[in-house]
């Protein structure tokens, strides 16, 4: 394995994130902090929601920020350089076995994830305080908030790599917004025992193990899915979609 | 010094070639797997055997869709071939890809350069891809910026540039590492006459540094101009191979002229033939046109037109070629190379 080559590429997508902070930071964080100044500051303030609605926001508000930062860093790159700039057969053609460059990509998408959640928690906790945090098992958000990270990385992954150009509204529209609105981001998982079905069907979506998790180690005060049931959850999660999606990598990368 | 050997290279594509803009469709799986019709095959090598000496200048020469892209991108890791093998050195180029991508640089037909960066840094960071320490490749991507005159340019995003800068800082990221082996895939399409000039000069001169280069092109005076050796490949194919000048030498006569009667006549073809330094004529079709391999060429005009006038068909156009590779592949084909 060339580690040379490796971090020269993790150095390349740093240089370019650097380069475009001011347009990841609105492109990240604009609509979510939107989404927190109305439903949490508004909504709350009008009376039309419960002051403990703040506390209960702010897991999900966290997962939807790192999952979209995620999914953005690596897909986004991947479906433009694959079919129409082919800006990635520079790398390709670097001395490295070829997955490596997908991993790398994995790895620069959940670096800018981890940095997403990290940043959101503070902005988020600036419109909505005073809200009630309980940080009682901190190990245990490290690990939640790097595999959801890491999720969203590879979710990139697997998406960048088998969307097609002409389908990017459809994979927002098809894909991620239906996963945010049954990702129990904006409510509890109990919340839909009065929809027993959709409250099975909904185990499927990832982000219920990232939103579940986070208001686990964050808000423990409001019901929330066992933590051991996320951290499973999370890392079959993780794992498919990278196997899938370094599948898909090699597919494109050679013909 | 580092050759190239190929051994009965042969490639089938059950899908696009590479290069082709498609991509994996997204949404209901259609017809796929499940249709009845077997997906078309598109054979795009068919056996192809070269040995590229170290050292030489070698081009690939033939129409779009003859392989020659499909023999780059095997050549350097980016197809996987059907059947047969192929060395960069003694590598292996399917087995061994890591040790054969040091070896090599690649430009490819479409510019690939990194839009998210400005042209030193493209630099920069290829060099850095292949371990090159920092003060070395401040130093060669400078002397690069120099020789490809991309030196007002060099800290620009490459998103604004013009085709040529383009094509001249892919050629300039290719030579970063140094490589022994440089595969360039139609390096002057699209240059204009000045930069094509100077891009054969920094092609030569690499070359005299021991460095193998392979270049596809179907410009004619390109190959001339640069290769030692040159393969005429069509449809997956090798048709002639040889050096520019022995190539040139094997069509018969040397001088095509292309001539089109008002009508098809077998006894004024006839009467060609008997023509004083006439070698070969060959009848294109039935609508009068004819391929006319001699010795000499415009000299042969009047002596055409008597023969036309005395069997009373008239001589509608004639068209004089010199001894040129484009002759050469039409010869062996019977089509153009640029059709």
């Amino acid at each position: 394995m060339n580690w040379k080559a490796f971090f020269a590429m993790l150095a390349r997508d740093a240089h370019v994130a650097r380069r475009n902070a001011m347009v990841l930071m609105f492109q990240t964080f604009l609509q979510p902090l939107m989404f927190v100044f109305i439903f949490g500051r508004v909504m709350v303030r009008s009376g039309y929601m419960p002051e403990a609605y703040k506390s209960l926001l702010l897991p999900g508000i966290m997962a939807i920020s790192m999952v979209f930062t995620g999914v953005w860093a690596v897909a986004m790159p991947l479906i433009a350089e694959f079919q129409f700039t082919r800006e990635i057969e520079d790398r390709l053609l670097a001395p490295m076995e070829i997955p490596w460059v997908a991993i790398e990509k994995v790895l620069a998408g959940t670096l800018q994830a981890l940095l997403a959640g990290v940043v959101v928690i503070p902005l988020a906790w600036l419109i909505l305080r005073p809200i009630q945090f309980d940080l009682h098992a901190p190990l245990s958000l490290v690990a939640v908030t790097v595999l959801v990270a890491i999720f969203s990385a590879c979710g990139g992954l697997a998406l960048g790599c088998s969307v097609n150009q002409n389908h990017i509204g459809l994979m927002f529209s098809m894909v991620l917004t239906p996963m945010i609105f049954f990702g129990c981001t904006y409510y509890p998982w109990s919340a839909l025992k009065t929809f027993p079905i959709l409250q099975k069907v909904v185990l499927m979506n990832p982000l219920v193990y990232a939103s579940e998790g986070l208001r686990g180690t964050l808000v423990p005060q409001f019901p929330h899915l066992p933590l051991i049931g996320v951290l499973v959850g999370l890392i079959v999660f993780d794992t498919m979609l990278l196997s899938a999606g370094l599948r898909q990598f090699q597919k494109k990368a050679v013909s | 010094m580092v050759g190239i050997r190929t051994r009965d290279l042969r490639k089938v594509y059950t899908s696009a070639p590479p290069f082709a803009a498609t991509g994996t469709g997204f949404g209901p799986p259609t017809t796929r797997g499940k249709s009845k019709q077997p997906r078309p095959e598109i054979v795009a090598l068919d056996g192809l055997t070269l040995d590229i000496h170290a050292g030489e200048v070698f081009g690939l020469l033939g129409p779009n869709g003859a392989g020659k892209s499909t023999t780059v991108g095997i050549l350097t890791t980016r197809v996987q071939p059907t059947g047969g093998q192929a060395w960069i050195g003694d590598h292996d180029v399917w087995h061994d890809q890591v040790a054969v991508k040091r070896l090599i640089g690649v430009v490819a037909q479409r510019p690939n350069l990194d839009f998210s960066l400005t042209a030193r840094e493209i630099l920069l960071f290829h060099g850095a891809y292949f371990g090159q320490d920092s003060a070395e490749r401040g130093k060669r991507s400078q002397a690069l910026l120099d020789r490809f005159k991309l030196q007002d340019r060099a800290d620009q995003m490459v998103r604004g540039f013009s085709g040529g800068m383009m094509q001249r800082l892919s050629i300039a990221r290719a030579m970063m590492h140094d490589p022994q082996v440089l595969f360039l895939d139609e390096p002057s399409a699209g240059l204009d006459p000045q930069t094509r000039l100077l891009l054969w000069e920094i092609i030569r001169e690499y070359n005299q540094r021991g460095k193998t280069i392979l270049l596809t092109t179907h410009n004619m005076e390109e190959a001339d101009a640069l290769c030692h050796r040159l393969v005429i490949i069509d449809h997956g194919r090798n048709i002639a191979l040889g050096s520019p000048r022995e190539l040139k030498a094997s069509i018969p006569g040397g001088f095509l002229l292309r001539l089109r009667f008002g009508r098809h006549s077998p006894e004024l073809l006839e009467r060609l033939q008997s023509l004083a330094g006439v070698r070969e004529v060959r009848a294109s079709d039935h609508n009068g046109a004819a391929d006319l391999y001699a010795d000499r060429g415009g000299s042969l005009v009047s002596e055409i037109a008597s023969l036309a006038s005395a069997a009373t068909v008239e001589l509608c156009d004639v068209h004089i070629s010199e001894p040129s590779l484009e002759n050469l592949f039409l010869h062996h084909t019977g089509r153009s190379l640029r059709e």
